[in-house]
């Protein structure tokens, strides 16, 4: 009880004090985690707009392999972009893995369907919505699609930051394309998990206080941000 | 035509138009001509086509069969822009008064100056000055159907319809549309409107066309239709029955 007690103790220090090896850490995490997220943002938002108003044969299907996408299991993930990546795979020529790009790309095909998934399901209830008024105001279906990204952007906003809660508190895949190497691809969930297992405890606390105080921020702005939209009526549920 | 006689709205024509669903007639107009000066007012009761056939008559809606034309030529899209509704749910933007507005004059390639300018003049038309920068889905009703208005007014249509844009309005509200839409009308603009209100009929028609069961069933001045209807199916509506 008094270790765990010291640890805390040591843990607070270094988050108080501001560690540089914890804040490197701290900050990589968010670099990767960002960048994968706008790079899922600028490929699943047009994706999952343009399967919202598009009708072609095949649709209901590439929706229900988007929606299981979402549930990929991290380490699957991983395990794939290795491949592609590693000497003897497709894409091995370009010496990524165990890089912080790696890392990036595999949070990328992780968030991908996420954000693409979301941005379909809120895009098609305003395109519902819209649907006649835009008609009536000749604009087509595809000319449509910026206005319903632009109109339902409080709700897009909402999922890039579920995208990036995900992103952010992902191990599996990160771990097994990283290589968690210290000061080059040691990122908050890789670490917490290294040292948990070394015993140093302290610093596995110290991010974990920080993880969660990320998640509860990105939770607390995903709700400030569904009650402005109720405020405003802009909810459509 | 119309550049000849700016006053004189678009004349609109249905020819032989039907729209069947499951065997069911949805909608067999054979022959209906608007081309009087003053507002086309819809009446009849819910089920008898008349939102149908303000679709097919904006293009909104490709019906089975049969032909719309518009100053004798068939619907293009080139007229179809020269149209606008106003559904009897607004369906406002997500963004300001002034946006909503100006989303519609972007489309016509207005420079910035002259949509300012034009965005001033038509709150104005509407009484909504002062709300530029208000979100539109925070107005009120009235206000809101008045935005839908004078957004689809932004398009300087020929013809503007109006399904019961009014149906969920209170008598003042009511009233501040119908100003709108009488002016509309004295500009020229051919005004189609869906109405249940036998009132609001008496209020602005020029010339009623009286729906039933996807047929129409009457088409006169106001004034012979309101005082001395022909059919059956016109008589009860107008006397409050619950026709159905």
């Amino acid at each position: 009880m008094q270790n765990f007690a010291s640890e805390f103790s040591r843990a607070t220090q270094l988050v108080l004090t501001g560690d540089p090896d914890l804040w490197a850490i701290v900050v990589l995490s968010l670099q990767v985690s960002v960048c994968a997220v706008l790079i899922s943002a600028v490929i699943g938002m047009p994706v999952g707009a343009a399967l919202a108003v598009a009708r072609f044969p095949g649709r209901r299907a590439l929706i229900i392999l988007m929606n299981a996408l979402m549930g990929f299991p991290p380490v699957v993930v991983g395990l794939l972009v290795y491949l592609m990546l590693s000497r003897s795979g497709p894409l091995g020529v370009l010496e990524l893995l165990y890089t912080p790009t790696a890392m990036i790309i595999a949070q990328t095909v992780l968030v991908t369907p996420i954000i693409a998934a979301l941005t379909r399901q809120v895009v098609e209830l305003l395109a519902e919505e819209y649907s006649e008024q835009l008609r009536s105001l000749g604009v087509s279906r595809l000319a449509s699609v910026p206005t319903l990204l632009w109109d339902a952007r409080l709700a897009l906003v909402t999922a890039l930051l579920a995208g990036f809660g995900r992103a952010i508190a992902e191990v599996g895949a990160v771990i097994i394309v990283g290589g968690n190497i210290n000061h080059v691809t040691r990122v908050m969930t890789t670490t917490i998990a290294l040292e948990t297992s070394k015993g140093n405890l302290a610093l596995a606390l110290a991010l974990g206080a920080i993880l969660i105080g990320i998640a509860v921020a990105v939770n607390a702005m995903v709700s400030a941000l569904t009650l402005r939209a109720e405020q405003e009526g802009l909810r459509h549920a | 035509m119309r550049d000849l006689m700016p006053d004189m709205p678009s004349r609109l024509e249905i020819s032989d138009l039907a729209i069947e669903r499951k065997g069911r007639v949805l909608l067999d107009v054979p022959r209906l001509s608007l081309d009087g000066p003053g507002p086309t007012l819809i009446l009849g009761p819910n089920g008898a086509g008349k939102s149908l056939l303000l679709r097919c008559l904006h293009g909104l809606i490709q019906a089975d069969r049969g032909r719309v034309l518009q100053d004798g030529l068939d619907l293009t899209a080139d007229h179809k822009a020269r149209q606008a509704m106003v559904f009897q749910q607004p369906v406002l933007l997500r963004r300001s008064v002034a946006a909503n507005l100006d989303f519609v004059l972007k489309r016509k390639r207005l420079g910035r100056a002259a949509r300012k300018a034009r965005i001033a003049d038509l709150l104005a038309e509407g009484g909504l000055d002062g709300k530029a920068r208000q979100s539109a889905r925070s107005l009120s009703g009235g206000e809101a159907q008045r935005l839908a208005i004078l957004r689809a007014l932004a398009l300087d249509p020929e013809t503007l319809f109006l399904d019961e844009p009014t149906s969920a309005l209170d008598p003042t509200a009511t009233q501040a549309i119908e100003a709108m839409i009488l002016r509309a009308s004295a500009r020229g603009v051919r005004i189609v409107m869906v109405t249940h209100d036998v009132g609001q009929a008496r209020r602005l028609a020029a010339d009623i066309v009286m729906m039933q069961g996807g047929r129409v069933v009457e088409h006169g001045t106001a004034r012979q239709v309101l005082e001395a209807p022909k059919c059956q199916a016109s008589r009860q509506y107008l006397a409050g029955w619950l026709v159905t």
